[in-house]
């Protein structure tokens, strides 16, 4: 029953080891729907190229679906999977900063390190500037502790939030994407795309 | 012209899903999701520990993220960020795209596009330790397991970007 490794059907080592394929499963997708070049993930923003929004909500829903079903089948124990905890007040002002970031820098972590193997310039200083960026934060830490310590609100679901069954919900996030989907196709027509 | 560069990348749509298949084995192979910035604030406490241990040892941040386990480096994340690296350099090769540049609209100069690639990369730094991971750990792997927080981030990532894109067009447009 998965997740192997909470079983033992996988060693602790064999785990790290397949985190390094699951790795280069992530990066060579990211790099192969063209995630490496900034101009290409910031056009979603101003419609000219939409690849992120396309990208990113195909995977979450079929993620979504994927660990349904697998709960459904029990092929896996869905109380052993981590849920990512709410803090509120820190994942909006986290969550505001990231977005300035994206817009300004072109990246986000993820794909700043996929573009950076295949040579681009400003993706290292991207990447340079993260760290800087981590380095603030941790020897601040003090000074912005009790905003990232406020509204802690356990590790809900939001299906729970919003008393609705996991398999509604998706339903609606499917019908939220393809909407966009729509948009997204609209707006590359619309907009112009220069070569890059 | 536009339709022969559209055909370089993969269609988006299977991007999507094979992405989303990388997601689901992460959570049924370890019981986790996937990330980036994870990565970067481990090798910051290794390295913080490494140059001033006593600092590293008094700094309350440093502590948490040091945690139980020993080496800060030892950790699943770390291992899954060396393959993104394998795995982009893999696909640049394969699809020939292997070349320094600093990629920017012809409107900005390098520079410009450098100084803002900087800025960009610490204001996301930033945000990915108070917001707890960040595009791909709390946006994508939190909605994956259908975490609120990670809808809240993803929102308010996208949200921001789109809020500001128009003052930043410049930069792209």
């Amino acid at each position: 029953m998965a997740p192997f490794v909470v079983y033992d059907i996988i060693s602790e080592n064999t785990n790290l080891l397949l985190a390094f394929f699951i790795g280069i499963g992530f990066g060579f997708i990211l790099e192969q729907a063209g995630f490496s070049s900034s101009r290409k993930l910031a056009g979603v923003f101003y419609g000219y190229d939409t690849v992120v929004l396309k990208v990113f909500f195909t995977a979450a829903i079929v993620a979504m679906l994927g660990l349904l079903f697998s709960s459904l089948f029990g092929w896996v124990d869905m109380s052993m999977i981590y849920v990512n905890e709410t803090y509120l007040y820190s994942a909006i002002v986290g969550g505001v900063i990231m977005g300035a970031g994206f817009i300004m820098g072109g990246y986000c972590p993820g794909t700043s390190f996929c573009a950076a193997t295949i040579g681009k310039i400003d993706a290292i200083v991207f990447i340079g500037g993260m760290f800087l960026g981590v380095f603030i934060f941790g020897e601040g830490y003090p000074l912005w502790e009790k905003l990232y310590m406020a509204e802690f609100m356990g590790f809900p679901k939001i299906s729970e939030y919003f008393s609705l069954s996991e398999g509604i919900f998706v339903f609606f996030v499917i019908l939220a994407a393809v909407f966009m989907f729509w948009g997204a196709e609209w707006a590359e027509k619309k907009f112009p795309r220069e070569e890059y | 012209m536009s339709e022969v560069r559209k055909t370089k990348y993969m269609n988006p749509y299977l991007a999507g899903v094979l992405l989303g298949l990388v997601v689901l084995s992460a959570n049924l192979i370890s019981g986790r999701g996937l990330g980036a910035s994870g990565a970067v604030k481990s090798t910051i406490v290794a390295a913080v520990d490494a140059v001033a241990p006593a600092h590293a040892e008094s700094t309350e941040y440093y502590v948490m993220a040091k945690g139980t386990h020993g080496n800060p480096l030892n950790n699943w994340l770390v291992y899954q960020m060396l393959g993104v690296v394998v795995g982009g350099f893999l696909s640049g090769v394969l699809s020939r795209r292997l070349t320094w540049k600093v990629e920017h609209n012809p409107k900005i100069t390098s520079r410009t596009r450098l100084m803002f690639a900087l800025a960009g990369g610490l204001l996301f730094g930033f945000g990915s330790q108070l917001g707890r991971g960040c595009t791909s750990g709390a946006a994508l792997s939190g909605m994956a397991v259908f975490s609120l927080g990670g809808f809240i981030t993803m929102a308010a990532i996208f949200g921001t970007a789109f809020g500001l894109a128009y003052f930043f067009r410049k930069l792209w447009i």
